[in-house]
């Protein structure tokens, strides 16, 4: 805590060279759209996820934005197997995470955790904290040894800023930011390398949300974590993430470092995003780029041919309706799915 | 500084009508079943035709409560009223018959809220929700209310709107929905128009949207905006003037310019320093530390001493500027700027 000045001089390290951890490939999640309730008929499909390719290497954060809808959640359902794929690979360190069964799916499974957005939702009411964290160890026995649990736990708390005599309290008995601390406590007790953030500082106070993020930047660095940050607030993916990659409709637009994401978007729709988000900087406001979006988002189970942005997009042509665009670097520096991607700076970056 | 469309005619506005809407030293209790909860605790402030007040404030912070004071929707009991004055065009609402507030609500202040598909009645079609407000309060008949509907669709852009006037609110989007419930809020032209959260629950592309549509609505009718938000982003985009509340007091008041570009309070300082940049990378977040306090049991003195960086507590601070003891009021601190800190001088720098 006393090292903020420091910290806040010096850089966190950008995109370490690391190895992959986690290769996503052109992953599929359709649910299917059912009618009648005896005789049950699929009537089509919800393309939640269609067709992502992610890499995550070991010891970077991974900033996923995207709105509501476009599939980002379910990415992360997947990626710590609570779905299973319809179609595509997730590789973890080389193995194909759906062929794995038995002790390999167990191992897995404890070291790829998540976090979750809501933290009241998220934990049982009727356990106490203590239970909470040292719950998965009924499963993974051989992280902590039964004798020296408590303890182990009261560490945990420690080290994520709660109160180690709170122990033996339950959830309703603490605020939402120390609600998402217990989950991250109980994330870290099965010792992951990867911890899949699926919005954690969303439902929080920005004063509340500022303590998380930093708490998340420190854990990485002590426990060499790798993160998959999902979130829709642009400002704290930028913050915290090595990397980021923006997802529309299922599949993923943009990808690249936060600098080319922000300052040198090629794909409209990252533009778009970017042009929307207020900024809070009094000498900012009216900077920035105006443009504003026609219409909602398509839905998923009937999506546009070709290219999923072309019903909004101003740059639309014939080709964007018969030829979806592939995510590929287009002379930007970095992958774009746009037939015209273009690099524009949206945001005004600061002298 | 470009949005000069928005702040130059309220600025000039201001100088030169008297507030619409006047709130005089509000103070809203619960009572529950754990004690007493003081939600707000003597919150004044004004709004003129025309201009945009934001109100900031973390949960909690009383902002929503007090506006629901004002539209008189606050469920008594459990909450009381227990001092204060809501003068509407020179009027108390508190002390108005319920028939008064009745026709006050509609055509003099509406409002709209976060959660738009709760808000909507989903048995009815929204053009029967939008006409009911004529059908309501001038009799219109209910062909001509559903034509008043239909115009009013059109005016919050909501594309096709003959076709859809028809339709229930489960088959609008998050955005429309909100558009309906903006429809419903401006159909009887209010004076005021009380948003609170209009955009939290939409996502940031409609959320421009939504921004823009209300300032275009409020340039051609010149209603009184109050904003309740926690974005601070929003606030600096839309508002003119912003009131921080924290613990159910308004803490820091000023043009948007002068509160975020230069704050005079602790808090409004620790806000604008936890938030990341969309510009830049940025350094290491500097959080607020320390938990919002509890509003049944506010601390003592300044309720954001126990937070406060810059408090000054015992031998340190000078008598009657006690952080712990000393309650500070909301006071003048360089014109046009009013703070609830002792220290604002040494915050501003000045």
């Amino acid at each position: 805590m006393s090292d903020i000045t420091d910290a806040a001089a010096a850089p966190r390290p950008a995109a370490a060279p690391g190895e992959v951890l986690l290769d996503v490939k052109d992953l599929k999640k359709h649910f299917p759209l059912t009618q009648g309730i005896v005789f049950k008929r699929t009537v089509g499909h919800v393309r939640a996820v269609d067709g992502v390719n992610l890499t995550l290497r070991r010891g970077e954060t991974l900033g996923l934005v995207g709105e509501s809808g476009c599939g980002k959640s379910t990415v992360s359902k997947l990626l710590v197997a609570l779905e299973k794929p319809t179609s595509g690979q997730i590789l973890y360190k080389g193995d194909d995470v759906a062929k794995m069964g038995g002790r390999a799916l167990k191992q897995y499974r404890r070291e790829v955790q998540i976090i979750f957005q809501d933290p009241y939702a998220s934990l049982n009411p009727r356990m106490t904290v203590g239970d909470i964290v040292a719950e998965g160890w009924s499963v993974h026995a051989d992280i902590a040894p039964r004798k020296g649990r408590l303890q182990r736990t009261q560490e945990l708390m420690e080290r994520v800023g709660l109160n180690p005599d709170f122990v033996n309290r339950y959830p309703h008995q603490f605020s939402g930011g120390q609600r998402q601390r217990i989950g991250i406590a109980r994330a870290l007790a099965l010792q992951p390398e990867i911890i899949v953030c699926d919005e954690p500082v969303s439902a929080l106070d920005v004063s509340v949300q500022a303590q998380v993020v930093n708490l998340l930047e420190d854990l990485q660095d002590d426990f060499g974590l790798s993160y998959l940050f999902i979130a829709h607030d642009l400002s704290v993916v930028r913050h915290i993430s090595d990397r980021v990659a923006v997802m529309y409709l299922g599949s993923v637009v943009e990808e690249g470092t936060d600098a080319q994401v922000y300052t040198a978007a090629s794909h409209p729709y990252t533009q778009a995003l970017l042009s929307s988000v207020p900024v809070h900087e009094p000498h900012l406001r009216g900077l920035k780029e105006r443009i504003l979006l026609e219409g909602d988002v398509p839905s998923p189970a009937n999506p546009p041919s070709g290219c999923r942005f072309r019903t909004r997009c101003w740059k639309a042509q014939d080709i964007c309706a018969t030829e979806a665009p592939a995510l590929v670097d287009r002379g930007q520096g970095h992958p774009s799915a746009c037939h015209f991607a273009e690099a524009r700076t949206v945001v005004p970056t600061e002298a | 500084m470009s949005t000069a469309s928005m702040s130059v005619p309220s600025g000039s506005a201001r100088g030169a009508s008297a507030p619409v809407l006047e709130v005089q030293d509000l103070r809203v209790q619960f009572r529950t079943g754990s004690g007493l909860v003081n939600a707000v605790n003597g919150v004044s402030y004004t709004v003129s035709e025309g201009e945009t007040v934001a109100i900031l404030g973390e949960s909690g912070s009383g902002k929503s409560v007090s506006a629901q004071a004002i539209m008189g929707i606050l469920d008594m009991p459990p909450a009381e009223i227990t001092s204060g004055r809501i003068m509407f065009e020179g009027r108390d609402l508190l002390t108005a018959s319920a028939e008064e507030q009745r026709k006050v609500r509609g055509p003099g202040i509406s409002m709209i809220f976060q959660d738009a598909l709760s808000s909507l009645n989903p048995v009815y079609s929204v053009g029967f929700q939008i006409g009911e407000m004529f059908r309501a309060h001038r009799g219109t008949s209910r062909k001509d209310a559903k034509k008043l509907a239909i115009e009013l669709m059109d005016r919050v852009r909501i594309p096709a709107a003959a076709q859809r006037v028809d339709d229930y609110p489960h088959q609008f989007s998050g955005g429309m929905r909100q558009r309906v419930m903006i429809a419903m809020a401006i159909a009887l032209d209010p004076r005021i128009l009380i948003a609170d959260e209009p955009t939290t629950a939409l996502d940031v592309t409609v959320q421009a949207q939504v921004m823009d549509l209300l300032k275009d609505l409020q340039r051609d009718t010149g209603m009184g905006l109050v904003l309740i938000t926690h974005d601070l982003g929003v606030v600096n985009e839309v508002a003119d003037n912003v009131a921080v509340m924290y613990a159910g007091r308004i803490v820091e008041r000023g043009t948007v310019d002068d509160v975020f570009g230069n704050p005079a309070h602790p808090y409004t300082e620790g806000l604008m320093a936890s938030i990341p940049m969309l510009e830049a990378k940025g350094g290491r977040l500097q959080p607020i530390g320390g938990q919002p306090p509890n509003l049944s049991s506010i601390p003592s003195g300044c309720p954001f001493h126990p937070r406060c960086p810059k408090r000054r507590l015992g031998a340190d601070a000078p008598p009657g500027r006690h952080c712990a003891e000393d309650v500070p009021p909301l006071r003048l601190v360089v014109p046009g700027r009013e703070a609830a800190c002792h220290y604002s001088e040494e915050v501003l720098g000045v």
